[in-house]
């Protein structure tokens, strides 16, 4: 009698973990779609931009929304990133795709060392660590004689992709771009519906519950936290190819700052939010350039009604609404 | 009858007339911080500038259609860069103008010369973009660091000047800044004492500053930039350090920095701008009408730049009437430029302008008779010695 009543009540939640996979599923492919006809609608660059950032601000949310990890540092893997593979692409010669992998590659090693360090503490210590350690990034930055202080690192070559596609041309970056931004949400999304996903959600909950059923809290908090350091770099080794810089901006704390708005904006521990956050922030620093100074006070306005009025952000209260997680 | 078909052909002759004077339309992109730390240096008022260019310049009558349009970088290369790809791709933006903060700048100047545009620059200090970075597509108008250390360097101490010691920024700018001033200053025959480095960016200079006073030296030169200088200027002010005697050189600080720091703080600082609304009674009629339309600011130098840039490229365009980017570029180096701004000057091979600079010191609040009334002159650094030598610079365009 009881096998039945639990199966009644699995059945259900089964079902709608099915049908929300496949609702996802439905999601990427229209993204997929949007991406591909995107440049004939509008600018490549600009869209390429907001795809680095969107990526920037996924990887952001894999570690707060699922891992309930405040990071107040994620500039300095960006920035380093972008450092790194502007440096190798223009210095060494590098193709881009090296260029970008070395990037990332730089990323997650810093990501594991400041991890190593920050998970340590917890709340809002866990926060400072990070803003610290970011801190001592942007101070090395500023002061290396490779990243050229605050004129940072220009004119870096396009380059040919797998020394066959020349990047130059818009279009032919974009969709690498495009490329590069689907596989890495997919990645994330994969990542957050695995088992690994699973605990590490548990863990964000009620931390010592997970310890109690055995679980080694810390190195699952270490792989998410390189995981996402990992992905951040991916999006500024990305984005030092697109604009052919790398500059302090990108290692500087406002940069921080900035993905966290674009998390909240968009909805924090939803797999899409911080798409719509991102695309929604770099559209009004973009579109709104001409009004000058308004377009800082108008980003403050959107934030705090976002805070105010729907605290789960754009497509968190549009999941509220559809009963659907999204 | 015959009254309707006269007045066609006078209609139709009309037409023709207006066709033949030929028409060529130009977009110009005021590209500046309107919101940070450069708003009050380049800003809106760069944007007044150059249309004021474009009506003195009475392009309409000319046959030449003129378009403003500006936007914000926030000092964030990557915004910069985007708003000029999407300018010159999408827009059909012909020439953007201002473009303060070095990265920015920049970044600007290697997209111009990829999309063959025009990019005149008046608000970045870097001396690489008609350096190592020069390009066919830039002109640099108005400063740039080597101008300024040089100007300071060497005017302090022919105005008997000859001990510095140096505050400097900690990091590349700082560094470069001070090197060049202190072989300005060894090579005019002065000593340095003594350097300091302090942390970018920093907020209390109170230890370097006495380090600085003890060292006895008739200069201190301020290597630093923006928040830095105020900062060091303000402090500088607590400790007296000007009314003792020594003098504040600042080698990167404008004219909305005085207004901002207020004369009885900057008194006694000297420092180098290519332009001061004060100089002669054409720039006092600029600054007076620019005054009207900003609610009672007045120029810097930045703007100015903007201002005399915009009309020398009007004036190219007007020659040739055409606005390709080689042809434009090639006439703008050969034409002798001269503006009731800057008076009479050139733009070199490497893109850079040349004119005159001058060596300035703030007023006392007793001297000043008014608003705005900041300066007073100490020195003119003639146009043949106020910028890098065309040699030295290394821009590939004078070795090619």
């Amino acid at each position: 009698m009881a096998s039945v009543s639990e199966r009644m009540a699995a059945a259900p939640s089964a079902r709608a973990a099915v049908d929300a996979a496949h609702l996802h599923r439905a999601i990427f492919v229209g993204i997929a779609i949007f991406l591909a006809v995107a440049p004939f609608l509008l600018y490549p660059v600009f869209l390429m931009k907001v795809l680095c950032f969107a990526l920037f601000a996924c990887a952001f949310n894999l570690l707060l929304g699922y891992g309930g990890l405040l990071s107040f540092g994620h500039a300095a893997y960006l920035g380093t990133a972008s450092y790194i593979c502007a440096h190798t692409a223009k210095v060494w010669g590098m193709p881009p795709e090296v260029a970008i992998l070395l990037g990332t590659a730089a990323a997650a090693a810093l990501g594991f060392v400041f991890g190593s360090l920050a998970i340590r503490r917890q709340g809002i210590y866990f926060a400072m660590i990070t803003l610290a350690l970011a801190q001592m990034v942007f101070f090395f930055s500023l002061q290396a004689p490779f990243t050229g202080g605050e004129d940072g690192i220009q004119a870096v070559p396009r380059g040919h992709l797998f020394g066959l596609i020349d990047l130059s041309r818009d279009t032919s970056l974009y969709y690498v771009v495009a490329v590069i931004f689907l596989v890495g949400v997919l990645f994330i999304y994969r990542v957050i519906h695995s088992p690994f996903g699973q605990v590490l959600k548990a863990i964000r909950d009620n931390e010592p519950r997970a310890i109690s059923l055995g679980y080694a809290t810390n190195r699952y908090k270490l792989v998410v936290f390189t995981l996402s350091a990992t992905l951040a770099g991916l999006a500024g080794a990305t984005k030092a190819i697109v604009f052919q810089l790398a500059s302090l901006t990108d290692v500087h704390w406002t940069m921080s700052g900035e993905v966290v708005l674009m998390t909240l904006v968009g909805g924090m521990g939803t797999v899409f939010g911080p798409m719509v956050g991102a695309a929604v922030i770099v559209t009004m620093q973009n579109y709104l350039a001409h009004l000058g100074a308004w377009v800082t006070v108008i980003q403050g306005v959107i934030f705090v009604i976002c805070v105010m009025l729907f605290r789960e952000g754009i497509i968190g209260v549009l999941a509220r609404r559809l009963k659907r997680p999204l | 009858m015959k009254t309707g078909r006269m007045l066609l052909a006078t209609a139709l002759v009309a037409l023709f007339a207006g066709g033949a004077e030929a028409q060529v339309s130009v977009k110009l992109g005021v590209l500046n911080d309107r919101s940070g730390t450069y708003a009050d240096l380049s800003g809106e008022g760069s944007v007044i500038a150059a249309r004021m260019a474009v009506e003195d310049f009475k392009a309409k009558d000319k046959g030449i259609n003129v378009e403003i349009v500006s936007a914000d970088h926030q000092n964030k290369p990557d915004i910069g860069s985007n708003i000029a790809r999407q300018w010159y791709d999408q827009d059909g933006v012909d020439v953007i103008l201002d473009v303060p903060t070095s990265s920015v700048a920049l970044a600007i100047n290697q997209i111009t010369r990829e999309k063959n545009k025009i990019f005149i620059n008046s608000g970045a200090a870097a001396s690489d973009l008609t350096g190592k970075q020069c390009s066919p597509n830039t002109v640099h108008w108005t400063y740039d660091t080597w101008a300024l250390a040089n100007g300071t360097g060497s005017a302090m101490v022919k105005a008997g000047g000859d001990t510095w010691f140096f505050l400097t920024a900690d990091y590349a700018f700082g560094h470069a800044l001070e090197r060049d001033t202190i072989a300005v200053v060894e090579k005019s025959g002065g000593k340095v004492l003594g350097t300091v480095r302090h942390p970018f960016p920093g907020s209390d200079f109170s230890s370097f500053l006495l380090q600085a006073q003890s060292s006895g030296a008739k200069v201190i030169g301020l290597a630093n930039a923006g928040g830095d200088t105020i900062n060091s200027i303000k402090q500088a002010a607590e400790f007296g350090i000007t009314q003792a005697g020594q003098n504040l050189a600042g080698l990167l600080v404008f004219i909305t920095d005085v207004n901002a720091l207020g004369l009885q703080t900057a008194q006694g600082l000297v420092l180098t701008e290519s332009f001061y609304w004060d100089l002669n009674d054409e720039t006092r009629a600029f600054a007076k009408r620019f005054a009207e339309k900003s609610g009672g600011k007045m120029p810097t130098m930045v703007q100015a730049g903007v201002y005399a840039g915009t009309l020398h490229y009007l004036k190219a365009v007007e020659a040739l009437k055409d606005k390709d980017s080689a042809k434009v570029m090639a006439k703008m180096k050969e034409m002798p430029t001269d503006d009731p701004l800057f008076g009479k000057g050139q733009v070199r091979a490497d893109g850079r302008k040349i004119h005159d600079m001058y060596l300035f010191e703030v007023k006392k609040p007793e001297e000043s008779k008014g608003p705005w009334d900041y300066y007073k002159l100490v020195a003119t650094i003639p146009a043949a010695e106020a910028f890098r030598p065309l040699d030295q610079g290394e821009c590939p365009l004078v070795k090619g």
